[in-house]
């Protein structure tokens, strides 16, 4: 006789995937949204809507009834605009049949591309402070994400000598992402030439994220894979969801050598099949005619970007210079107060919303996430709710730090 | 730098040179004395603010007037135009390419006061062949800004 006890889903549930941590801006979004009025700094997305001739090109596809699957690669036109962009854009030589695959968002590619190269126990190293889903997907294919440590004093780059301490036997992948979400830092070619020397050095594959290579504001982006013998060991990933104002299309992509590409459309044909064909005929007009609204976005992030570092300096936070993604990420001890005191208090006297930096790891402890994502009027409002804040908090701990 | 500068003031005029210097990164005098330069020279003709006048509950009526102007051997477009644009009630004046020269926008408190004006000032002036008078009756966009916003920012409010 079988005793029944009460259905308990939480016995169901595998232990890896109870083990995840639940996002830190999850968590903080809770409290947001139920604040009213917020201006929200907090945004990993861009404020501009996609062009409009790129919705009219989706448009047209359903219109003329593209809605049904396509290859499991993607479309071969939009495969070949891929190839031919990263060609013209990083110098870089993709064969758009055999090395390039349509993935629903930079996010997908991310999963293909651990899954495929990740066996249990193997080590993936992962500067942080970094994008919330490299550490949980690694983990999710039993690998061990080795978290390494970044610092203000080198603006947030991670260098080759660091990384090495953290190489073990199991040591397989460095997951790179640069320019980064959360601190806008971008590594230079000195940098990148270091750590492709440690890669060959120690037979490391790289994982380059490198969905915001458009938004740089010092010179043209610089892939990863285009460093001399880097491109066979590099998974390049990335998507239209930044660069093009595309978020909710879902549309990325990965490029890598033939036999990983093989392997990753394996996954991808039995767990997605596509990705939409909407969303790769409007990807497809963004390529061909949409390069033009990428220059005109990243000149006004980049006008946005010097104001609010400008503003926040003024404030009396320390703030490097991001010179990459849509964010910047001041130091807020000089408060007194922890990043998430700092944000929740902001939020809740203010109404202003920004990303408490440990939510992107143990380094980021002590900065704040700021989008400039937002238009000028909004942006400035903040500012000038968060000067009011920050001169009401020193005010305070100099206070106390005379009492 | 002026054609930058030029381009942040149409799309805000309220932008103070301070921020514009920071924007672009420029030292603040030089941006400071490019603008007042450019108010001299005319290239900065002043600084409006567009506004939603329905909604702020005051009657707007408008109207688009296409003029003909009787071709004169010593009369140029210049001079009707001059006629027509001194009139406080006209708010614009193009000289057009095609089926008609002068396209006139004309504003008033209502339309008794626009049709006034057109049949009693604009039709009989001295050269002017013809009119027609087209009544703006919504607007959509103006000056590359949408008057009802179907496009606001409809983002979460936090995001990874
Ligand atoms: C570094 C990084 N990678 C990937 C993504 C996900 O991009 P996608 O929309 O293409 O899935 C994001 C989005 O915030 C990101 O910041």
């Amino acid at each position: 006789m079988t005793v029944t006890g009460r259905f308990d889903p939480q016995k169901y549930i595998s232990p890896v995937v109870k083990g995840l941590k639940p996002s830190g801006i999850r968590r903080f979004f809770e409290l947001v949204a139920n604040t009213q009025g917020v201006i929200s700094l907090g945004v990993g997305e861009p404020d501009f809507v996609t062009p409009w001739h790129i919705r009219a090109a989706c448009v047209e596809s359903l219109e003329k009834g593209y809605t049904m699957y396509s290859s499991n690669y993607g479309t071969p036109e939009l495969r070949r605009a891929i190839a031919d962009y990263l060609e013209e854009r990083f110098g870089l030589s993709y064969h758009p049949e055999k090395e390039i695959l349509v993935t629903i968002g930079a996010s997908e590619a991310v999963d293909l591309a651990l899954r495929t190269i990740l066996c249990q126990g193997d080590e993936a190293l992962i500067p942080e402070p970094c994008y919330v889903s490299y550490q949980p997907v690694t983990q999710l294919c039993g690998g061990v994400p080795v978290m390494v440590p970044t610092s203000r004093t080198r603006d947030f780059t991670v260098s080759a000598a660091e990384l090495e301490k953290y190489i073990t036997p199991r040591t397989k992948a460095l997951i790179l992402c640069y320019p980064n979400n959360p601190t806008g830092a971008v590594l230079g070619r000195e940098d990148m030439l270091a750590l492709a020397r440690l890669a060959e050095q120690y037979n490391l594959l790289v994982v380059a994220d490198e969905i915001y290579a458009e938004l740089r504001y010092d010179g043209p982006p610089v892939s990863f894979a285009s460093l001399p013998g880097m491109q066979e060991r590099t998974i390049l990933i990335s998507g239209f969801s930044k660069a093009f104002a595309m978020t909710g299309w879902r549309i990325g992509y990965v490029a890598a050598h033939p036999e990983f590409l093989a392997a990753m459309v394996k996954i991808h044909q039995y767990t997605i099949l596509c990705a939409p064909i909407m969303s790769q005929m409007a990807a497809l007009e963004a390529l061909r005619n949409g390069r033009s609204d990428v220059a005109r976005m990243v000149e006004q992030y980049d006008q946005r970007r010097r104001l609010v570092v400008s503003r926040l300096r003024e404030m009396g936070l320390d703030c490097f210079e991001p010179r990459g993604a849509f964010y910047v990420f001041p130091s807020i001890t000089a408060t007194g107060l922890t990043s998430e005191e700092f944000a929740s208090r902001l939020l809740q006297e203010e109404r202003v919303a920004v990303v408490p930096g440990g939510a992107f790891g143990p380094s980021g402890e002590g900065f704040i996430r700021c989008s400039y994502a937002a238009s000028l009027q909004e942006l400035t409002e903040a500012l000038n709710r968060m000067e009011r804040f920050v001169a009401r908090r020193m005010k305070y701990s100099k206070a106390v730090a005379h009492a | 730098m002026r054609s930058k500068i030029l381009r942040l003031l149409e799309s805000n005029s309220r932008l103070s040179s301070k921020e514009i210097a920071v924007m672009l990164g420029l030292p603040h005098d030089q941006v400071a004395q490019e603008i007042s330069r450019m108010e001299q020279e005319r290239i900065i003709l002043g600084y409006s603010t567009l506004i939603n006048w329905e909604k702020a509950g005051e009657e707007q009526v408008a109207a688009l007037i296409d003029v003909k102007v009787t071709p004169q051997q010593d009369v140029g477009f210049d001079e009707v135009a001059a006629r027509i644009y001194r009139y406080p009630e006209v708010k614009s004046v193009f000289l057009m390419s095609g089926g008609y020269d002068l396209s006139v926008l004309v504003q008033g408190n209502n339309l008794k006061e626009v049709a006034d004006f057109v049949a009693r000032k604009l039709a009989t002036l001295e050269h002017v062949q013809s009119t027609v008078t087209h009544f703006i009756l919504k607007r959509y966009k103006q000056d590359g800004i949408l008057f009802d916003d179907q496009e606001a920012d409809r983002r979460q409010v936090v995001q990874p």
